[in-house]
């Protein structure tokens, strides 16, 4: 899976793209943003506040309940500030 | 039959005067158009510019999202969306929206919300860069997120 990073995520992680291959166990948006934080390092600080991270699947807006597509693009970033 | 509208995603800049003759040109049927430009606003004097960054693909499918939601909800005869990225300068355009219609009431509301969605759901970030200082993110407001909800129904 493909994993998209933007604004202080992506500065925070000090990535802005990178391919992981997700553990069993990992099924749901929150398991993914627990399982990254446990990576520690800028993973751990840019994801303390999960309930804060916005997070797309394949360019759609989904909450951290939604299960995780099988392939594919997912985005983590801040509340949006455009307009 | 709900318009078809216009979104583009640019680094460039945009001329309201061509994108409401897009709409208006040749056409008998609209009797209104209403657009809103939002520009680079330097608070203090102490602002360079802002760094819009954005998330290529989803930013367009977004907006395509909710402008088809607005032709959807109102009587338009056309909708055009812009919205620039990377860097802009204080006075400078970063979004336009123009809506047409035969009514105005249709107009003004349709571009009323797209903007108020815009703020909360298109995927752009602003980056404050000031003279001698670190880039500083801004932040998403409470006022935002009300703002997308007066239009709840």
């Amino acid at each position: 899976m493909k994993l998209v990073y933007f604004a202080w995520v992506r500065e925070r992680i000090g990535r802005a793209e990178e391919e992981v291959a997700l553990p069993s166990g990992v099924r749901t948006v929150a398991d993914l943003l627990g399982w990254l934080a446990g990576r520690g390092g800028g993973y751990a600080i840019a994801l303390e506040h999960a309930e804060a991270i916005r997070v797309a699947v394949n360019h759609e807006h989904v909450d951290h309940a939604a299960l995780l597509p099988g392939d594919g693009e997912v985005a983590l970033f801040p509340p949006m500030t455009g307009g | 039959m709900a318009c078809v509208p216009l979104v583009h995603v640019q680094a460039g800049d945009f001329s309201l005067a061509e994108e409401v003759r897009r709409l208006t040109g040749g056409r008998r049927d609209v009797g209104a158009v209403v657009t809103f430009t939002g520009l680079c606003r330097d608070e203090g004097g102490r602002l360079d510019a802002l760094e819009l960054e954005h998330y290529p693909g989803m930013a367009e499918a977004e907006i395509g999202r909710i402008a088809a939601e607005a032709a959807g909800r109102w009587p338009l005869t056309g909708l055009t969306v812009i919205h620039r990225f990377g860097r802009i300068a204080p006075g400078e355009n970063i979004v336009l929206v123009v809506a047409a219609a035969s009514h105005r009431r249709a107009a003004f509301e349709a571009a009323d919300f797209l903007m108020d969605f815009l703020k909360s759901r298109a995927p752009f970030w602003k980056k404050e860069h000031a003279a001698g200082e670190a880039g500083v993110w801004v932040e998403a407001t409470e006022k935002d997120r009300d703002d997308m909800k007066r239009w709840q129904r």
